[in-house]
Order: structure tokens, then sequence, then C-alpha cells
């Protein structure tokens, strides 16, 4: 059963001539890993955006739980690209930021904070000061962040395109391990397409000018890794590297379609 | 060069971060700089290339210190005139600070309040405090409240400026982010906008203490009785220009005191300001 449902989802800023989404469904489910995948002006921003509650769309419905999603709320956790944690306060506190607004007392708080924190692997890191923290520290504690305020699903914005190739490997499969043991569904959005097709249980293709889906497909290397078999094992997997280079075909085919129709 | 100092000093130099040396080199700068006013200061005075009337000698502004601290001049000591202006700026800086901070608040988060304060500020501040100082003794009279109201509205100005802009330049990520935790409208405030913009509010509580300052002689023109503006003044129609310069003197001191308080509290309480974040 679909937890969050995108029904036939248009968005356009006003003022634009075309719409920057057209004709969006789609639907996650527990245990799902959602992942948009496009080019940049493909509008995975704007749909994630949409999902969050920060902007509306101009026509098409969406429901978490079946009730429409109206304005950002705490049922829906967004991770983001840039660091957006709050630099007066330690790492403890941010992560328990959410609770705090949510009234929930110290203590409670703080343990549920310091769980978090141990999920993402960041124990002994409670007291320290964020700007002391490197990159791929700050994004674990905002996955911490979104995690403890327990939202029903977990949106993340191209959470670890600013990070080194290294790390963002790291991060990966931190995510999936999370993933597997908070059994949240995620929605994340990417323009990194080994990424995508690694963590992705289902994928959706975005292509601009206006942003819509043009291909989905169902995955199974997260569930691989999970299963125990190693990252590199499965991205040097011949099916994992045919599926890379599929996707890869459908976003130059669709970019190449766009430039003929630009010159006709 | 390194190489050089790292053969006098082998054991010091590796372990001395370089930032830190150059900060006490900068404040040696200062302090040199200091003396050799001081040095000009009392060698142009001793030398008898200026007449005392223009200029006195550091010895005898000294005197005159201690002269005016015991036994005072205008009827108040040099410690009566001082704490009645540290008063009226204290009471000026402080309602300046529990009104324009809100009013700043609301400039930058709110659009009807914005259409209300921004013309309003932006309309009186350029203003000399000297040229709207005879309106407001026509209304308010020549005791106090006219002075300290000159005085707060020198200051509020500057603060409510700067918080204006803190808030508006607060990073609008992380307010979708504590929206999207559930903060409500005035959590939003309260725990993120407020504490983003306090590096701006801060600053334009330096500003306006600047501003208060200046704006202090001005408002003890109207008929004070004590005062170190007020002291400066009269001494000035006298012609008594050791009390002139003292005076001036300790406002300076004053001032640079509570600057650097103010620094130091900005070191303390926003100590993420300017890190990479």
């Amino acid at each position: 059963m679909a937890l969050l449902s995108l029904e036939r989802i248009s968005a356009q800023y006003p003022g634009a001539a075309e719409p920057v989404l057209s004709d969006i469904s789609v639907n996650l489910g527990p245990q799902q890993l959602l992942v948009a995948l496009g080019p940049s002006g493909s509008g995975k921003t704007s749909l994630l955006n949409l999902i969050a509650g920060f902007v509306e769309p101009s026509a098409g419905r969406i429901t978490l739980d079946g009730a429409p999603v109206k304005g950002p709320s705490a049922e829906r956790g967004v991770v983001f690209q840039d660091d957006v944690l709050l630099p007066w306060q330690d790492v403890l506190a941010n992560v328990g930021f959410g609770l705090e607004l949510a009234g929930i007392e110290r203590k409670k708080r703080e343990a549920r904070a310091r769980e978090m924190l141990s999920l993402v692997d960041l124990s002994g890191f409670e007291k320290r000061r964020v700007w002391e923290l490197s990159g791929g520290q700050r994004q674990r504690v905002g996955l911490a962040r979104a995690l403890a305020a327990d939202p029903r699903v977990l949106l993340m914005d191209e959470p670890f395109g600013a990070l080194d190739a290294f790390t963002r490997e790291q991060m990966q499969e931190l995510l999936l391990q999370v993933c597997k043991r908070t059994d949240k569904p995620v929605f994340l959005i990417t323009h990194d397409i080994e990424e995508a097709v690694f963590l992705a249980t289902d994928l959706i293709l975005l292509a601009p000018n206006p942003g819509r889906i043009v291909e989905r497909l169902t995955l199974d290397f997260g569930q691989r890794y999970n299963a125990g078999e190693s990252a590199r094992s499965i991205k040097s997997d011949p099916r994992f590297i045919e599926t890379r280079e599929h996707v890869l075909e459908r976003v130059f085919s669709q970019r190449g379609a766009a430039q003929r129709q630009e010159r006709a | 060069m390194s190489s050089y100092e790292a053969a006098v000093a082998p054991a010091a130099t590796p372990a001395t971060p370089r930032p830190v040396k150059r900060s006490l080199s900068t404040r040696w700068i200062s302090v040199i700089t200091l003396f050799v006013l001081l040095a000009t200061w009392w060698g142009v005075t001793a030398a008898g290339l200026i007449e005392p009337l223009f200029l006195p000698p550091p010895s005898a502004v000294l005197e005159k210190g201690w002269l005016l601290a015991t036994k005072g001049y205008m009827d108040s000591t040099l410690w009566q005139h001082l704490s009645a202006s540290l008063g009226r700026i204290g009471l000026g800086l402080g309602f300046a600070i529990l009104t324009a901070v809100p009013v700043g608040i609301a400039i930058g988060y709110n659009r009807i309040a914005r259409g209300i304060f921004d013309p309003l500020i932006e309309f009186y501040r350029p203003i000399p405090p000297l040229a709207y100082l005879p309106l407001i003794v026509i209304w308010c009279g020549i005791g106090e409240l006219s002075k300290v109201l000159l005085i707060f509205l020198a200051i509020f100005a500057p603060i409510a400026i700067a918080t204006a802009t803190g808030v508006r330049t607060v990073d609008p990520a992380k307010i979708r982010a504590a929206q999207s935790l559930g903060a409500t409208r005035w959590q939003l405030i309260r725990h993120v906008i407020v504490p983003s913009a306090l590096p701006d509010i801060l600053t334009g509580i330096r500003i306006g203490l600047g501003v208060g300052w200046s704006t202090l002689v001005a408002a003890e023109l109207i008929a004070a009785t004590s005062g170190l503006g007020f002291m400066v003044q009269s001494a000035a129609q006298f012609l008594v220009t050791d009390v002139v310069v003292l005076g001036i003197l300790v406002i300076a001191i004053i001032a640079f005191a509570m600057e650097m308080g103010l620094r130091a509290l900005q070191r303390k309480w926003v100590p993420w300001h300017g890190q990479v974040h």
C-alpha cells in the first residue's frame, strides 16, 4: 500500500511559460527507496519541494496516509544538500532540535538524539560544535536530526552532492544501513547515476522541458548490499554496469531529442 | 627569513601557530602607536612649542584629573560627571535595545511592519541630533527625559537597521529545515531567526553605542549641571583647556572599553561568526 502518493502533479512558477513539472504520478510505500534521477532543469528539486510542502502544485494531488499534504510538517523530514545545522548549538542539540520544537523534555530528547547519533556512527561527537565537523559528518548529523523527529517519510535533496567521492560512497552505504534498521521510506533526488542505481529500490528518470518521468525501473542492488554483499562487488557486477549504462543512454537520448527539438 | 627565525628559536617556532603570533604583533603596533603619540604630546609641550592654553602638557592634565576626582569641577566630581553621563547612555542604550531589536525583527520578517517602520527610520536617521534637539526641548522640556530621548533616538536607528538586515539575510534553507522539523512561526523566530541575526544585532549595538557617545555632548547642551559633555563644554567657555582634554580622554577611554567589551561578548556569544559553515 502506498504511503505517499503523487497523482498527476504539475507545477509552474508564476510568470513562467512552461511548467517545471508535468503530469507526475508516483507512489512510495514502506521499505521503498525511491530515487528521482535527472539532469539539472528536470525539476527534481521542485518535486522534492512539493512533497516537503515548501511549494504547492498547480495541479494534482499529494497525499500522505490518504490525507492531502499541506505545508511543511514534521511528518516529512528533509535532509538538504547544504549544511543547514544551527551553529549556535552543539551536535546533540542539533539532532534533538525537532524534538525540542515538539516540546519534548530535555532528558527524553537527548536520549533519542544519542540513539540517532549512534545510528549514523557519530557516537562521541555529542558535544562538538557543528563547524568543527567535516562535510560528511555534518550530513550525518543532518540525517540523524531528520530521523530523530521520527517522520513518516524521509526526503533527501541531493544529500551527498557536495561531498567528495570517497565520503559519498561511505554515505551511500550508511544510508542503506540506516534504511534497513529504521524501515523509513525514503525519497531521494540525485544527478549521480551510479548513486541512483546503487541505492534505489525504485528509480524514476526525469527529463527536462517540462520535467516529466521518462522511465521507471525496479532495482535490487541496495537490497543485495543489505543482504551482505560488498558495495564494490555490486558496483562491478556486469548487471549493475549494464543498468547504469542503460540509464545513461536514456539520459543522453532525452538530451539529444531536446536539442533536436530546439534546433528544429 | 623563516630559516633565520628557526635558527634563533628552534624549540618555540614549530609549536607556535602563526595566527597567534601575528595578532600579538598587531596589538604591539597599536601599543607603540599610542606611546609615540603620548611622547610627541609630551615632547612638543615640554619644549614649549605650543602654548599650554592650546595644549597643556600631559602632566598638567593628569594633575587636573586628580584634582577633579577629589575636589571636582562645576560642583561635581569627575565621578559624578562620569556616572551622570553613563546613566544617560545606559538608559538610552537599554531602551533602544529593548525596542529596536523587536522592531528590527518585525521589519525584516513582516511586510506590513517593513512598510510602516522602514520609511520612518530612514526619514529621521540622517538628521543630525542637534537639528531636532530644539523640538525635543519644546516637547519634553529640559529635564533628563529630553537628554535620554535624544540618545535613545540616535542609538535606535542603527540597531533596528542592523537587526532587520540580519533577519533578512537568514539562510532560507535553515528556515525550511526548521519548518520541516515542525517549527511554528514563533519557534522559527526564536530558534532560527534571532540567533542567526545575533551577529548583526551585536554589530548594530556597537555602531549605536558609538553614535550614542557623540550624541551625549549634544544632549548635555540642554541645561545640564553634570555630565562629561557638560564638563567639556563649560570648561571650553572658560578656556580651561586641561579639563577639556581630560574630558575628551575620559570619554575616549570609556567608549573604547565598552567597544572592547562588546567585541568580547560577540566572540563569546557568536563564536561561529566568520567560521566556514
